[in-house]
């Protein structure tokens, strides 16, 4: 099984350093981009690849550079960003990436700058991911000290330099406009949009925003061509995925896999199925902002498109999974409390409504739930819906409440009627346990 | 009032951006590492150096939850609370250091060492519960094990 995005990474050893990076082929596609292909001709690669964005909206990634104004009259500079914000609960596959082969950041960077015409990026990283940061400084230093970042890349003239820029913790950054606003030095808080980032996005100019894991996959596309990428994945959508499982399984993990790998195939053969003593009850696919899905559709693949058809989505593809042994409305309350702490309060019925929907579900846990509140709930999912509010937070906070009153239902219904948690005195919600 | 060697620093992190306003996020880290937080003063000095008022800067310092603008202890304590490690059962690991440190979640041991906070989801989750003293990631932790980890931050 092929495995470009983490071929090169070796498990508790330090990444390859720009030698050995380039032994393994690496920059080899940058400079096949740069010397022979005119930057369409990357962009049609990438468009034909069907390549979609990890960062978990999966938006096509060669439609989304072709609203980027092209040519010698659009606006310099243009900006890339990688979005290497990572702070979807639940979600720990950039990570991964980051800290196991830097100089692929590096040179995936450099291909996608090339095929936008972009002359500056910036890598947008979370500021907890500190080893990440430590080592992307010393990849970046190396390239710019091999001529491969700065001016005249490979001989030509296409010049492209790259900034490290860390953040300072909060979840709304990664939000695309709200890292724009936040690397502007302002508050991060959305921008409505149109215009949308791809025309006047970082200091009005053109910029692309992408996911780490998405930006990894180029170099690759640009390598090997397409026929070879699309043959990676399973099903019609080509290429690898990275995917995690975490919670009460005997392996929690990463792995890089054929795009479409089954959501049963992850949890039993690569996670190993769940930990002596716990059944399994459902999961979210692809971290906090996703619906859950039961056992009826573990037999899915794990792919952009068939994910829809459980009504949940997928995400970042890292699935979190729920047991028996764990109350799943304290399991929705711990995600609305992380929804409505990390709302950036622009919109009335995101903070208003999470910090409700918080405290309702508090009542619920604590014995104070009456008949009502169901509803009320119910009203929620409704209310903050999407369409209603200038950015993702909100509706994708309502997708686990929505599907854990759909699937949990009677768990729901037990707070009530016993007026307390169910789980608390069995102690299944504390301890650590592995 | 900035030291000549924080300046130095931050004029470096401001070469990276087209204008000054943007690095200021990093020269408030930049102060942070020098003094641990951001104190009045270090903003005031900080406003003008990145030509913005002390109104703004206040204003991107207390959106972020890593940007501190109150003393905090020689070592900061960061305990995930997000889901995976909630599952994994961070809430008695809570209740464990609270007692052991003899603080709530947001304050500082009488002695300086410890400050703790909660942190939201540390991207770790395959080894939750997980925390993070100062730039170091601890996982799988267990209480005995935190026992052992705190003695190694005096
Ligand atoms: C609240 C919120 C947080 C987000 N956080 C991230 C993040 O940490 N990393 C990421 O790549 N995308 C994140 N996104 C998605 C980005 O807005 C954007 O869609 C993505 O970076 C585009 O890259 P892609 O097309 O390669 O996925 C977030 C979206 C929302 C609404
Ligand atoms: S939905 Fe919430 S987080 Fe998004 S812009 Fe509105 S208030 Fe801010
Ligand atoms: S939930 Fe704690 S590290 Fe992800």
């Amino acid at each position: 099984m092929e495995r470009p995005l983490t071929q090169r990474i070796r498990p508790q050893a330090d990444p390859m350093n720009l030698a050995e990076y380039e032994d393994t082929g690496g920059y080899e596609a940058a400079r096949k981009a740069v010397q022979t292909m005119a930057p369409q001709d990357v962009q049609r690669l990438v468009t034909d690849s069907t390549l979609r964005g990890r960062g978990g909206a999966g938006f096509a990634t060669g439609l989304k550079w072709s609203f980027v104004p092209m040519g010698l009259d659009a606006p310099r500079p243009k900006y890339l960003v990688a979005n290497a914000d990572e702070m979807e609960p639940g979600t720990f596959k950039d990570r991964l990436l980051l800290e196991g082969d830097p100089h692929q950041m590096v040179e995936s960077m450099v291909v996608s700058a090339y095929a936008i015409q972009a002359e500056v990026g910036y890598i947008f990283l979370r500021s907890e991911y500190k080893r990440a940061a430590r080592l992307l400084h010393k990849a970046i230093a190396e390239a710019r000290s091999h001529g491969y970042l700065g001016r005249n890349l490979f001989g030509s003239d296409f010049s492209f330099d790259l900034h490290l820029h860390t953040s300072a913790g909060r979840y709304i950054c990664g939000e695309e406009t709200a890292l724009l606003n936040s690397l502007e030095g302002k508050r991060a808080i959305p921008r409505s949009k149109p215009p949308y980032p791809q025309t006047a996005g970082l200091w009005g100019k053109p910029t692309v925003v992408q996911n780490v894991e998405t930006l990894y996959n180029v170099p690759h596309i640009v390598r090997h061509g397409v026929e070879w990428y699309r043959g990676l994945g399973h099903g019609h959508e080509g290429g690898t995925k990275l995917y995690g499982v975490s919670g009460n399984v005997k392996r929690p993990g990463t792995w890089e896999l054929p795009m479409g790998t089954t959501m049963r195939t992850i949890l039993e053969e690569y996670a190993g199925g769940m930990c002596e003593g716990f059944s399994f009850r459902g999961l979210l696919p692809g971290g906090a902002s996703t619906a859950f899905v039961t056992e009826e559709h573990l037999d899915l693949p794990m792919d952009f498109e068939s994910l829809p058809r459980a009504g949940s989505r997928m995400g970042t593809g890292t699935m979190i999974v729920l047991d028996d042994r764990t109350c799943p409305v304290g399991f929705v309350r711990n995600l609305e409390h992380f929804f409505a702490q990390e709302s950036c309060g622009w919109c009335t019925p995101c903070w208003e409504g999470l910090s409700w929907t918080e405290r309702i579900l508090e009542g619920l846990e604590e014995g104070r739930g009456r008949p009502e509140d169901l509803d009320l709930l119910t009203m929620h999912t409704r209310l903050i819906g999407p369409g209603r509010t200038f950015c993702a937070l909100a509706p994708g906070a309502m997708d686990p409440l929505q599907s854990a009153l759909k699937h949990f239902r009677a768990d729901f219904e037990r707070h009530i009627h016993e007026r307390r948690c169910p789980w608390r005195e069995q102690g299944a919600t504390i301890g650590a346990r592995r | 009032m900035l030291t000549d060697q924080e300046r130095e620093e931050i004029e470096a992190e401001l070469r990276r951006y087209p204008d000054k306003r943007a690095g200021c996020v990093e020269a408030m880290k930049v102060v942070q590492r020098h003094h641990g937080w951001v104190s009045d003063d270090s903003l005031k000095s900080l406003a003008l150096l990145l030509g913005m008022t002390c109104e703004e800067l206040e204003g991107v310092a207390t959106f972020y939850n890593l940007i501190f603008r109150k003393p905090v202890g020689r070592h900061v304590i960061l305990l995930c609370d997000s889901i995976s490690c909630w599952i994994k059962g961070c809430d008695a690991l809570r209740g464990h250091v609270t007692s052991r440190l003899g603080i709530a979640m947001g304050q500082t041991s009488a002695d300086g060492r410890f400050t703790l906070l909660p942190i939201v989801c540390l991207g770790a989750c395959d080894h939750a519960p997980v925390m993070m003293i100062d730039d170091d990631l601890h996982g799988d932790l267990t209480t005995e094990q935190i026992d052992h980890i705190v003695e190694r931050y005096p």
